[in-house]
């Protein structure tokens, strides 16, 4: 049986149950598949066009975005736009509505502030895939960090997983802990108390004040980026401090367990949150997780190019093969 | 769903059996010999019954006939209409199609609209010397210009009407039968 | 001209009178009470059986836009959402652009306010010049001209320096120097209460620190000038509790609170619903029950409604952009009456003293009195009367309200100011 359908947009994790998202990943494993074949292409969104909206560069996000959409046959546009903080606002809202003039069918957006892929949602009639908002979800980070650690452990549910790094200022961290804890993960964090936001307890998560503790704990470490004005803004006094206190490094990856997974949603800073040693070692799947974003990516937008329920039933009275 | 569905058998297992060896053997007659014959299933009892006359061509002709299973889901041109399918079925197809008779294997031809689907998708792995198509039940009602090569059974199926293919491998047991519904 | 407002229940806390009685307006002012005043030939009566008739509502906290944003409030819209709402007396804010700093920008307030024709409009000037925190501004030359109190709400006054001088300095004319507390080093870029839900909605959380630290700041300034504080907008348990100590110690401090702060909490920003967005911000339950106990006892002296209007646009917005502040004036009562006479935590005279005779007295301000002589600034109210929030029906020009929809009990049905009819309910 098919879950609940997601709905219009893919906003963030927080909303879903455990089944869509299991869907989700399920969807995910024939695209897998398609990415293999030496034609990668289908032509499940033919005539569909996307626009890729990004008010905030983020190269990696935006091509895995676009290789999927690409691979399903959509038509794409990317709009790169930075804004002005004074701008803003009012760039959204005539955005939206120039959009939704030229009739598109998907808008992929990226955006600095917090609750701006709702925001769009709620005034387009399209479907919108939130590919980050500020410091709130990033869905589709956490649904290949899921679907990398049920490929390399065969399971979620009972996994012990560490998000090590800036929780205060990190969206990767918030879609991860609330669909780790819908699929039945033990879930922790670990970072200077100054990058922990307050009430992240309440989300259900333990704190590690130590890295050591946490990696002796888990079973899997996803490593943030920390972003380098973190320390202009005075949350940590340096990033050689950082990496020296807080860093995933090769001398305490030596004392790790050897199964410890170490998943990175990159840009990585190399030598500060983790070495280079860790992050190009066996037990990194770091590029696994980059493979992983283009199927996710396809079955995010598969589920939500399909169409209308109304047409849907009429469809099986009518009886189609 | 209509209160006055019927359901009459078709074929029953032995019925089946016998029809599946029929085809097996009209199948290795389309294609000439076994040598460059590819068997390519369609998701998901499509791939079952390649999978039994693979074993029917083996047993009469000492020959393991490579197979594939194809699912189309991707390629079909009702997104829009009936929405995201529950599940997409693995798709597996031998390395090579250059040059061999693929024979596309499915359980019900009706519009028409899967085969046309599994042909475009069949194009984007490689150019067959010759594509058949075997099925175990047509119902008629074609909406494209496409025919079987090799049926099983031919059934006078109205629009309202289900047939419905059981295997035993996903089933439990074997059987076709007919749901009659009422005539929308 | 003369008006009986006939059998209403006569409420004045200023002189503990709670009875069913008739009250007599004669040429603006407050002529008798008693169920024996009848209305000589000729004056209009109006029964008041069933209905409230209380001294009209003061507003220590009001923001109106004029000048600078008219297009989200005026004086005269301002004055007129005042009336509407029961207020016969609001203070307006002087972070308007420009900053109402000078002698001549509180005249033009003033003027305004009398070619407005609604609730009594009373200028607050500012602190600082440009409300900038660095220079005080002419003190004697704003209350010559009319202003009732000094602030630079909006923003803190975070030299500690500048705000000893101005509690020092406004001794002089003996009026209040009202405080927006907010620690802007923890405040900075914040747009919401921090707390769990700042944190699952990814927004920059205030920490109630930010708040407390000033008001523990003001009133340890106001204990060495001897000066009064009024602390605007409270909204957290830990301010309750630095004020109520304090007025132990007998220190010179006043506070108010706000609707939305003793009955929404930090959960009302879900969603991202920018008319959910204020500073002070919705706090947590516990502030919540706090502030209501701090009405109730007395540590929290008013209800004022930080009446802040902005025009639709403005909040159609992502939240980190949207501006703070949400329009107050229509809604106040109601939701005094719903939130805190309802649930049996104030009696209804206990309200309409922190929102009437309180404030009056601690701005020094006529009205909130119904004493024989004093001008007849006077709401008559329906305390059962259910009504539906529509923003559309505002008087106020903007709609910015997180109460659309919203049923409350506690009616506006006449509004008088020095005697004139400001507001009269439409029949329904």
């Amino acid at each position: 049986m098919m879950p609940p359908p997601l709905g219009k947009d893919l906003l963030g994790l927080e909303h879903l149950t455990a089944e869509q998202i299991v869907h989700l990943l399920d969807t995910a494993e024939p695209f897998k598949e398609v990415s293999e074949r030496a034609i990668k292409k289908v032509p499940t969104l033919r005539g569909k066009t996307i626009v890729n909206l990004f008010f905030e560069s983020s190269t990696r996000t935006r091509i895995s975005f676009e290789f999927a959409e690409k691979r399903l046959s959509a038509d794409t546009v990317n709009v790169t736009t930075t804004v002005s903080s004074v701008q803003k606002g009012e760039n959204l809202v005539d955005t939206a509505r120039n959009l939704e003039a030229m009739r598109i069918d998907m808008v992929v957006i990226r955006h600095p502030s917090s609750g701006a892929a709702q925001f769009l949602a709620e005034r387009i009639n399209s479907n919108v895939i939130n590919a980050g908002d500020g410091t709130h979800e990033h869905p589709t980070q956490a649904l290949l960090d899921l679907l990398t650690i049920r490929d390399k452990l065969g399971r979620i549910d009972g996994v012990k997983v560490c998000i090590c790094g800036d929780i205060l200022h990190s969206r990767v961290a918030r879609s991860n802990i609330w669909g780790l804890t819908k699929l039945g993960a033990e879930v922790a964090v670990c970072g200077p108390r100054s990058l922990l936001p307050r009430g992240i307890e309440d989300l259900g998560v333990t704190v590690f004040r130590r890295i050591e503790q946490a990696m002796e704990w888990a079973d899997v470490l996803n490593v943030l980026r920390l972003q380098l004005e973190r320390m202009d803004a005075g949350f940590i006094p340096s990033l050689r401090e950082y990496n020296r206190v807080f860093g995933v490094t090769e001398g305490r990856m030596a004392a790790a367990a050897p199964e410890l997974l170490v998943l990175h949603p990159g840009p990585m800073n190399r030598g500060v949150e983790i070495d280079s040693p860790v992050a190009d070692g066996p037990q990194s799947v770091i590029l696994h997780q980059v493979t992983n974003g283009v199927a996710v990516r396809m079955a995010v937008l598969y589920l939500l190019a399909g169409g209308r329920p109304e047409l849907a039933e009429q469809a099986k009275a009518g009886g189609t093969e | 769903m209509s209160v006055a569905d019927q359901r009459n058998a078709l074929l029953d297992a032995r019925a089946i059996a016998r029809a599946l060896q029929r085809m097996a053997h009209e199948i290795v007659d389309l294609a000439g010999s076994t040598d460059r014959l590819v068997l390519i299933g369609i998701q998901r009892r499509g791939v079952e019954l390649a999978e039994r006359m693979g074993g029917l061509i083996r047993a009469a002709h000492g020959a393991e006939v490579p197979r594939g299973a194809l699912d189309i889901t991707l390629y079909r041109d009702d997104l829009q209409t009936v929405g995201p399918r529950p599940v997409i079925g693995e798709t597996r197809l031998p390395h090579e199609l250059e040059g061999k008779t693929v024979v596309i294997v499915d359980d019900v031809l009706y519009t028409g609209r899967t085969v046309r689907a599994a042909l475009q998708e069949l194009a984007d792995f490689g150019r067959p010397a010759r594509v058949g198509l075997c099925v175990l039940v047509d119902r008629g009602g074609r909406e494209l210009p496409i025919h079987a090569d090799i049926v099983g059974e031919r059934v006078d199926a109205g629009p309202g009407d289900r047939v419905d293919v059981l295997l035993a491998e996903v089933d439990g047991r074997d059987a076709v039968e007919l749901v009659r519904g009422t005539p929308s | 001209m003369t008006l009986l407002l006939r059998g209403g229940r006569v409420i004045d806390p200023s002189r503990d009178l709670d009875q069913t009685s008739n009250l007599l307006v004669v040429d603006g002012k407050i002529e008798a009470i008693g169920l024996d005043v009848e209305v000589p030939l000729g004056g209009e009566v109006f029964d008041a059986a069933g209905l409230v008739v209380a001294p009209g509502l003061v507003d220590v906290h009001t923001h109106l836009r004029e000048p600078g944003a008219e297009s989200a409030e005026t004086v005269a819209t301002g004055a007129a959402a005042a009336a509407a709402g029961g207020f016969t007396g609001i203070c307006a804010m002087p972070n308007t652009d420009p900053v109402t700093d000078n002698q001549a920008a509180v005249g033009f307030i003033v003027k305004q306010a009398a070619a407005a024709g609604g609730a009594r409009v009373y200028p607050i000037g500012a602190v600082s010049l440009g409300q900038r925190g660095d220079h005080l501004a002419e003190f004697g030359e704003m209350v010559g001209a009319g202003a009732v109190a000094l602030s630079d709400d909006g923003h803190p006054v975070v030299s500690a320096h500048l705000m000893r001088t101005a509690l020092e300095y406004a001794q002089t004319f003996g009026i209040p120097v009202a405080d927006h507390c907010e620690e802007p080093t923890l405040a900075s870029g914040g747009v919401m209460h921090e707390g769990v839900v700042s944190t699952r909605l990814g927004l920059k959380g205030i920490p109630a620190a930010a708040e407390e630290i000033m008001v523990a700041r003001d009133i340890i300034l106001a204990q060495l000038t001897g000066g009064h504080v009024h602390l605007c907008h409270m909204s957290t348990r830990g301010s309750v509790d630095l004020i109520r100590r304090a007025k132990e110690q007998g220190v010179n401090v006043s506070a108010e609170a706000c609707p939305h702060h003793f009955t929404l909490t930090h959960d009302a920003c879900d969603g991202y619903d920018t008319n959910a967005k204020m500073n002070p911000p919705l706090r947590e339950a516990a502030d919540v029950e706090a502030i209501r106990e701090g009405l109730r006892d007395g540590t929290i002296d008013a209800i004022a409604t930080d009446h802040a209007p902005h025009d639709y646009r403005a909040k159609q917005r992502e939240f980190d952009d949207a501006p703070f502040g949400i329009i107050g004036l229509e809604t106040a009562l109601g939701l005094g009456i719903s939130e805190l006479v309802e649930p049996g935590l104030l009696t209804l005279p206990l309200l309409i003293a922190r929102m009437s005779s309180v404030p009056a007295k601690l701005f020094h301000l006529p009205g909130g009195t119904l004493a024989r002589g004093a001008p007849a600034d006077v709401v008559v109210f329906d305390p059962a009367g259910v009504w539906t929030v529509d923003a559309a029906s505002f008087r106020s020009k903007s709609r910015n309200t997180p109460f659309a929809g919203r049923a409350l009990r506690g009616r506006v049905v006449r509004t008088l100011v020095g005697g004139r009819t400001v507001f009269e309910a439409p029949v329904t």
